[in-house]
């Protein structure tokens, strides 16, 4: 097969950082390549200057066999490379169409021919099997269809290399399976693909080939048939790398958590968790699974008193806090990673150590009398949790804006952990954290279990759930359908489940649990 | 990438200068246009504002209302709060001042620190409506601060010119007590002790937004209320608790006036004081130190003017006009700093 990309030694210096080092990458025509590492590996710096957003220090790109200088993204697009980014470039009140032919608008004299860019929006999506209204508005579109949008429109400048700068990490499973077929059909067209993520599972799923960065240098590429995940996570993290957390039995002791026919409702008076009874008891994770938007933000924002309850109770121990103040909950013995670090779990521009005593800056010895605050013990505090939960770089006057996503996640679950909560939860812990930070979260929420609290874990990913929980409840629609201990939870199952089918429906009628059991 | 310094940041201070620095050399340009030479105008403005001690007085008493103006703007800024309303809490804390200086009779031990008190708590309270109103009922600070402003006006507008007239021709209030009135410092300059006061509260400020429990709640909330409501922290509360104290600063403005320059409350005494409490703290990046050295910056330019204009045939507009160059500047770095924020991240 004929290379259409090749980028030799490019080599891209920012400020402090070194983000390319000599860097090879090629690509070849109708491929899947994907480009994986841990966040700040200088992946997206690496495409970034393929796409012209970034000026490169050294090396050389050749597009077609043709060296070229590309210093804006015009160029990379008449070149017919095209990108996706994390976060779309789309005007919500616009169509579809009207997003897609933007900036190449299909005229009639002054005015838009409207039905001429449907029309070829149309063909378009029909080509490459990516179906879509082209006359609704974005505003409309979930994020996946959203994000189809994006493809089509740099599939509308003739795009022949399509660079997607970490397409899944906002999507949801079954999106990311929807994508994964787009990316078959753009492929069985002919467009070569580069494709950069973080997970591990989608490299193995969709690519032909891999290329792994580790702080700035490629470590090498493979073909994927020949690699696994063992050997990507050893190369992305540059030691062995455990996928699954060892952990031992769960020894489970009295109820800590008592949920008791709870209602919640967004500010729209929407039911969002419909009269969910469900119990945790120390020593043992509760996993819940379920597709993101099924009530699992809303369930946990209630228990945590920052989202009103609409009606039932809600138990800590043998306290009855529905209707507690967050601060109050927290002194309960109640410890939240929160599923969103940047808007509800961190201050980013407060300092590591200032985001180390959220929640317990009111109290000794972090605030002393006349609510002077103790410097000394809250960097001592710090200095103690930064070295114990590994957060790099160990620097407690950082502002945690500076840290990488890993990092930050890191602070949160020092901050919420080292208090030993009796009731710990965790809303999605690892999402867009690097393995070797995974690996590191996944122990500490076992060492927390097996000091006797009681874990409720919310996760998007099966295998966290899978790997962490000792019994797993599926939440689909405000409800809890099921909840199984989890020698009965398998992937397919929980999917099934997640989707909304019946418990009483999946396999032969082998039923192993369900919400009337709690 | 840095790190953002909390205690004095001295980067910080570049930016502001520069600021400064282009507002000056426009400036020049239009001294040139009207004939004069810009090191000649600048060199009086220079002589005449900081040139002697007197001169350093003078422009310390323009600057003290303006210290306690732009430490108000600030303080509520950094609990996320825009507080136009700096204009109308001084009205209020000023006429809290001069009712407490002309209905009683009392030792000056008492009395002087009584009346200041009041101030506060006259622009506290006016503050707290505002605060109230965002916190409880989500009305925008800048529209009820603006409205607020309009209400504070005609009220003392009012008052002064009907029960608390002094019974002259001039919409004016009587005298206060002299035991009620601060002592000049350099006479015949006016500045008064009101200047040590707006130190004191300057530091005041920087330990209560940087040294306490409720300072780390204040900023918490202005950087991030979701992230401050997760951790435990009241955001309505802290709210009202950043008005009030914002007030409390704008009100002794308010009590600079009264009871250190006019010695009585004049309808509409304040020359905008509120308002160019905004700039100040703008230029001072909302820091308490960064606020002192803007407001003696605007002291400057103002005692600086009017010889300017006397001794040259530039107009004391000018320097308005340099006023208004330097916040544009400031306000332009902003939008630069945003510009280059939005691409670090994409």
């Amino acid at each position: 097969m004929a290379k259409v990309l090749e980028m030799r030694a490019i080599t891209k210096q920012f400020p402090r950082v070194l983000a390319n080092d000599k860097v090879d990458f090629d690509l070849e025509q109708g491929e899947i390549h994907a480009l994986v590492g841990e966040n700040g590996s200088g992946k997206s710096t690496l495409m970034s200057i393929l796409y012209g957003l970034y000026q490169k220090d050294g090396g050389e790109i050749i597009v077609r066999g043709q060296p070229v200088e590309i210093t804006e993204p015009r160029q990379a697009i008449d070149l017919k490379i095209g990108m996706v980014f994390q976060h779309f470039m789309l005007i919500e009140p616009l169509t579809v169409a009207e997003n897609i032919v933007l900036g190449s608008e299909i005229r009639k004299g002054p005015f838009l021919n409207h039905k001429k860019m449907v029309a070829e929006v149309e063909r378009l999506s029909q080509e490459y099997g990516l179906q879509i209204d082209p006359e609704a508005r974005i505003a409309d579109l979930s994020v996946g269809l959203q994000q189809r949008v994006e493809i089509l429109k740099a599939l509308y400048r003739g795009a022949e290399i399509l660079v997607l700068d970490e397409p899944t990490a906002v999507l949801t499973p079954q999106e990311v399976e929807d994508l994964f077929q787009v990316l078959r059909t753009l492929k069985s067209k002919g467009t070569s693909i580069v494709f950069i993520t973080h997970k591990i599972k989608e490299v193995l799923a969709v690519s032909d080939r891999v290329s792994v960065l580790r702080r700035g240098k490629k470590v090498g590429t493979k073909l994927t048939k020949d690699t696994n995940e063992q050997e990507l996570a050893e190369m992305m993290v540059g030691r062995v790398v455990l996928l699954r957390v060892e952990k031992g039995p769960a020894n489970p002791g009295p109820e800590v958590l008592r949920l008791d026919g709870v209602t919640v409702k967004d500010q729209f008076g929407q039911v969002k968790v419909n009269n969910v009874s469900l119990s945790v008891r120390r020593g043992e994770v509760l996993g819940i699974a379920g597709v993101e938007g099924n009530g699992q933000s809303e369930l946990v924002e209630a228990i945590a008193g920052l989202r009103k309850v609409a009606g039932g109770r809600i138990y800590l121990g043998d306290q009855d806090i529905t209707g507690w103040s967050p601060l109050r909950i927290r002194k309960a013995g109640f410890g939240f990673v929160p599923e969103d670090r940047h808007r509800r779990g961190l201050i980013l521009d407060y300092s590591v150590a200032d985001n180390l005593i959220l929640g317990i800056h009111g109290s000794r010895p972090f605030a002393g009398t006349a609510g002077i605050r103790n410097q000394g013990k809250i960097m001592e505090h710090a200095e103690e949790l930064i070295e114990k939960y590994d957060v790099r770089p160990p620097v407690a006057a950082q502002a945690v804006r500076n840290l990488s996503g890993g990092n930050q996640q890191k602070v949160v679950v020092a901050r919420e952990f080292a208090q030993n909560p009796d009731l710990l939860i965790c809303s999605q812990p690892t999402r867009g954290v690097d393995v070797g930070a995974i690996e590191f979260i996944h122990q500490q929420v076992i060492a927390q279990r097996d000091q006797g609290a009681a874990v409720l874990l919310v996760s998007a990913e099966l295998d966290e759930v899978l790997s962490l929980s000792d019994r797993v409840a599926v939440m689909y629609n405000g409800e809890i359908v099921s909840v199984m201990p989890i020698e009965e939870a398998t992937e397919h199952k929980l999917g099934f489940l997640m989707l909304g089918g019946h418990p009483e429906e999946y396999g032969a009628g082998e039923v192993s649990g369900n919400a009337e059991q709690n | 990438m840095q790190s953002r310094i909390k205690a004095f940041p001295w980067q910080e201070l570049l930016l502001p200068l520069a600021a400064v620095v282009l507002a000056l050399l426009i400036g020049s340009v239009l001294i040139l246009y009207v004939g004069e030479n810009p090191l000649t105008a600048y060199g009086i403005l220079f002589r005449e504002s900081l040139g002697s001690v007197r001169n350093i007085a003078t422009t310390l008493q323009r600057a003290t209302p303006l210290m306690f103006t732009g430490l108000a703007v600030a303080f509520a800024f950094r609990a996320g709060l825009f507080n136009i309303g700096a204009e109308g809490q001084l009205y209020l804390g000023a006429f809290a001042a001069v009712w407490v200086g002309i209905s009683f009779n009392l030792p000056r031990i008492i009395h002087l620190p009584l009346a200041i008190i009041a101030s506060m708590v006259g622009g506290a309270l006016w503050a707290s409506i505002a605060g109230f109103l965002k916190a409880k009922l989500g009305v925008h600070e800048v529209i009820n601060t603006i409205m607020l402003n309009f209400i504070a006006l005609f009220l003392t507008d009012w008052l002064v010119t009907g029960p608390f007239h002094g019974g002259s021709w001039v919409p004016e209030t009587v005298r206060i007590s002299p035991t009620a009135a601060l002592s000049r410092i350099y006479p015949p300059t006016r500045l008064t002790t009101a200047v040590y006061l707006a130190l004191v509260a300057a530091l005041v400020v920087y330990i209560i937004l940087w040294k306490t429990k409720r300072g780390y709640e204040l900023r918490a909330v202005g950087l991030n209320p979701s992230a401050a409501e997760y951790g435990g922290i009241n955001v309505p509360r802290n709210t009202i608790i950043a008005m009030a104290i914002s007030g409390a600063l704008a009100g002794l403005a308010g009590a600079e006036q009264i009871l250190g320059l006019n010695n009585r409350f004049i309808v509409r005494f304040s020359s905008d004081l509120g308002f160019m409490g905004i700039a100040v703290a703008l230029l001072g990046k909302n820091h308490p130190a960064g606020v002192i050295l803007a407001a003696v910056l605007f002291g400057a330019l103002q005692t600086g003017s009017a010889a300017m204009d006397r001794l040259t045939a530039v107009p004391r507009e000018l320097i308005t006009v340099i006023q208004g160059l330097i916040i544009f500047f400031v306000a332009a770095e902003f939008l630069i700093r945003r510009i280059l924020r939005l691409k670090e991240e994409a």
